[in-house]
């Protein structure tokens, strides 16, 4: 039975991160991973001899070299990665698209704002307002009592489309929650989009993940791929360790937890309360084009958008949702070279338990040909779509949501339909099968525990449901709660001796 | 350990948690906050470094100590007497 200082459950962004602290202080660290691949939600793939990223669009929190106070320059400090060896090319511009208004924004804040006081005079000095209390306000501190976003929100924006067209991005790249966000997630993720911005390396999120992997093993952790953990060992009210799939039983001071708040619950073989599955699932849609978006005329680099004027964050009836989304042209980052492959990702908020149901009969086309791509029917858009689909076998269903979803993209960006060559698609089911997370709750159970502190000593929550998501966000967590509930101690225990 | 040598010492800490940061022209007797982009993390990681590296222990309520190149000098020179410097 082997001893361990610390047992991270999960080679995500966050259990990384951890790891690599812990190592850097000579704790004996083990990474156990279900998986036989390493990154979680934002790992990458081959397909027909393409390599896909499975999340990144973007990375969030842009900082340049040398910006002071910026959490990615916390990051790099904590990891002891340089800025350059992050390989970051920053966005052209992006754009919140809702019926007929476009608001562009930038990693230079002042282009929203130009953009907020041409579309919405009467709101100008409103935002100017929201922008001041989202910069003075301390999303750091942890134990700040919750509040609703929108209230406050509305203290400042009385036109309930410029708040939805905010609230849009954010909740898209950031919210567990439906219809709201908590106020001090709302700060976050509006600094980390809207002051802060988006970068990307050349290479993706395999990137990333090299240069956190080989930081893990040169410090001396231990990763255990194809590892999964079945049940957290509890003696009294303490945490003492694992026991994984294959029976084995791993002990440690401390267990940290990337695998979520509910799924954590259930390995200590507790039943969870209903609310805490998170309700937010997505589809992705990946279609290759024959030339860079650019020359088919699509010049953002993110678009967010709604055909509806209220947008309505919230988990669908139906399969998918495809009246708003999030649309993606890594290509149209500033690189220093034209990719190989040259894409258009597209995100919709998607209902797992419709597409857990669907029979997985289909699950592979009988040819084996895969999605095709899509034909340009203007009027299948979810517009000409009242009620809810038929229960579709579920390679068919992909193939259906595939075509709805860029039909309703279109009206906000180029029809890039006619030069598609090859199409990709993962839904609320491939998240589930590869990360584990429930109900493929991509931003994980809208409870989220600030502290990491489970109730259980020695057993802590990091990444998605401590409450700080995303790639950065995740990586930071795993950072703050190894510091806090590992390192910080041994540090403060000097004193008792 | 020679005064010299422990500022050596907490500029290589320095220099490895901040790679980014020139440590080349640090005025000793200014805080090191008011110089560079160090936080409180940075600051325990500081902490634990001097542990690493030498044996050192700094409670925590003595981080206040490690303010300044000149008061890191005061506060470790006994701590650090006879060690020797890792590059
Ligand atoms: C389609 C998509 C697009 C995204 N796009 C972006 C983007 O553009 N920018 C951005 O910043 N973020 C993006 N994200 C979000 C980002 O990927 C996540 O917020 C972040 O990766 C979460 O990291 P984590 O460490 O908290 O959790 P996870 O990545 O979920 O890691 C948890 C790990 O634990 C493992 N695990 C779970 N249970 C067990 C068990 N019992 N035993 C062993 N291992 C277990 C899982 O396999 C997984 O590897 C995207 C996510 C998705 C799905």
């Amino acid at each position: 039975m082997a001893q361990y200082d610390a047992i991270i459950i999960g080679a995500g962004m966050s259990g990384l991160a951890a790891g690599i602290r812990l190592a850097m202080y000579d704790k004996k660290v083990v990474v156990l991973e279900r998986h036989y691949v390493w990154g979680g939600l934002n790992s990458f793939y081959q397909f027909k001899g393409h390599q896909f990223d499975v999340g990144l669009h973007a990375l969030t929190n842009y900082a340049a070299r040398g910006a002071r106070g910026l959490p990615l320059s916390r990051l790099l400090k904590q990891l002891r990665i340089r800025w350059d060896d992050l390989d970051l090319h920053q966005q052209g511009f992006s754009a919140v698209s809702f019926p007929g208004v476009k608001l562009k924004f930038s990693n230079e804040f002042e282009l929203l704002r130009s953009e907020v006081a041409r579309a919405f005079p009467q709101q100008a000095d409103g935002f100017d307002a929201l922008t001041r209390a989202v910069r003075e306000f301390n999303e750091l501190d942890l134990e700040a009592p919750q509040q609703d976003a929108r209230p406050v929100v509305r203290r400042f924006i009385n036109d309930p489309l410029l708040e939805d067209m905010i609230f849009c991005p954010l909740m898209y790249y950031g919210s567990a929650r439906e219809h709201d966000m908590d106020w001090d997630q709302f700060v976050v993720m509006f600094k980390s989009i809207f002051f802060e911005g988006f970068s990307r390396p050349q290479q993706g999120v395999r990137h990333i993940l090299k240069l956190l992997i080989d930081r893990f093993r040169k410090a001396g952790g231990e990763l255990r791929l194809k590892t999964g953990v079945r049940r957290i060992l509890t003696d009294g009210n303490r945490a003492t360790g694992v026991e994984l799939d294959n029976g084995e039983t791993l002990t440690a001071e401390t267990v940290l937890s990337s695998a979520g708040l509910v799924e954590t619950e259930r390995m200590r073989g507790q039943e969870p309360g209903a609310q805490a599955t998170g309700k937010l699932s997505f589809t992705e849609t990946i279609s290759v084009l024959d030339q860079p978006a650019k020359h088919v005329g699509i010049e953002e680099t993110i678009v967010f958008f709604s055909n509806t004027a209220r947008f309505n964050y919230a988990q669908p009836a139906d399969d998918v949702d495809t009246s708003s989304g999030v649309i993606c042209m890594p290509g149209n980052f500033d690189l220093p070279s034209t990719p190989r492959d040259h894409l258009v990702r597209i995100t919709n908020i998607a209902n797992y338990d419709r597409w857990a149901a669907l029979g997985s009969a289909g699950f592979q086309p009988a040819s084996g040909a895969g999605l095709r791509p899509a034909p340009q029917a203007a009027d299948e858009t979810s517009a000409a779509h009242a009620g809810a689909t038929p229960a579709l076998p579920y390679y068919t269903a992909k193939q259906h949501w595939y075509e709805r979803s860029c039909a309703d993209a279109i009206s906000h960006i180029a029809d890039f339909r006619p030069h598609v060559t090859l199409v990709d698609m993962f839904t609320p089911r491939t998240i589930r099968h590869y990360t584990g997370h429930e109900g493929g709750a991509v931003y994980g159970s809208p409870k989220k525990l600030r502290t990491g502190a489970t109730g259980i000593e020695g057993l802590y929550i990091i990444g998605t449901d401590q409450g700080f998501l995303g790639i950065i966000g995740a990586a930071l967590s795993g950072i703050s709660m190894a510091n806090r509930w590992v390192l910080q101690r041994d540090t403060s225990a000097v004193e008792a001796t | 350990m020679t005064d010299e040598h422990i500022k050596q010492a907490i500029i290589g800490i320095i220099a490895d948690i901040a790679p980014d940061e020139d440590t080349g022209s640090i005025d000793p007797a200014v805080r090191l906050r008011d110089q560079m982009d160090l936080d409180s993390m940075d600051f325990l990681d500081i902490v634990m470094e001097l542990r690493k590296r030498y044996g050192v222990q700094v409670p925590d309520t003595d981080y206040q100590h490690l303010a300044s190149l000149d008061s890191c000098v005061a506060y470790l020179r006994d701590k650090m007497a006879g060690k020797q410097l890792v590059s």
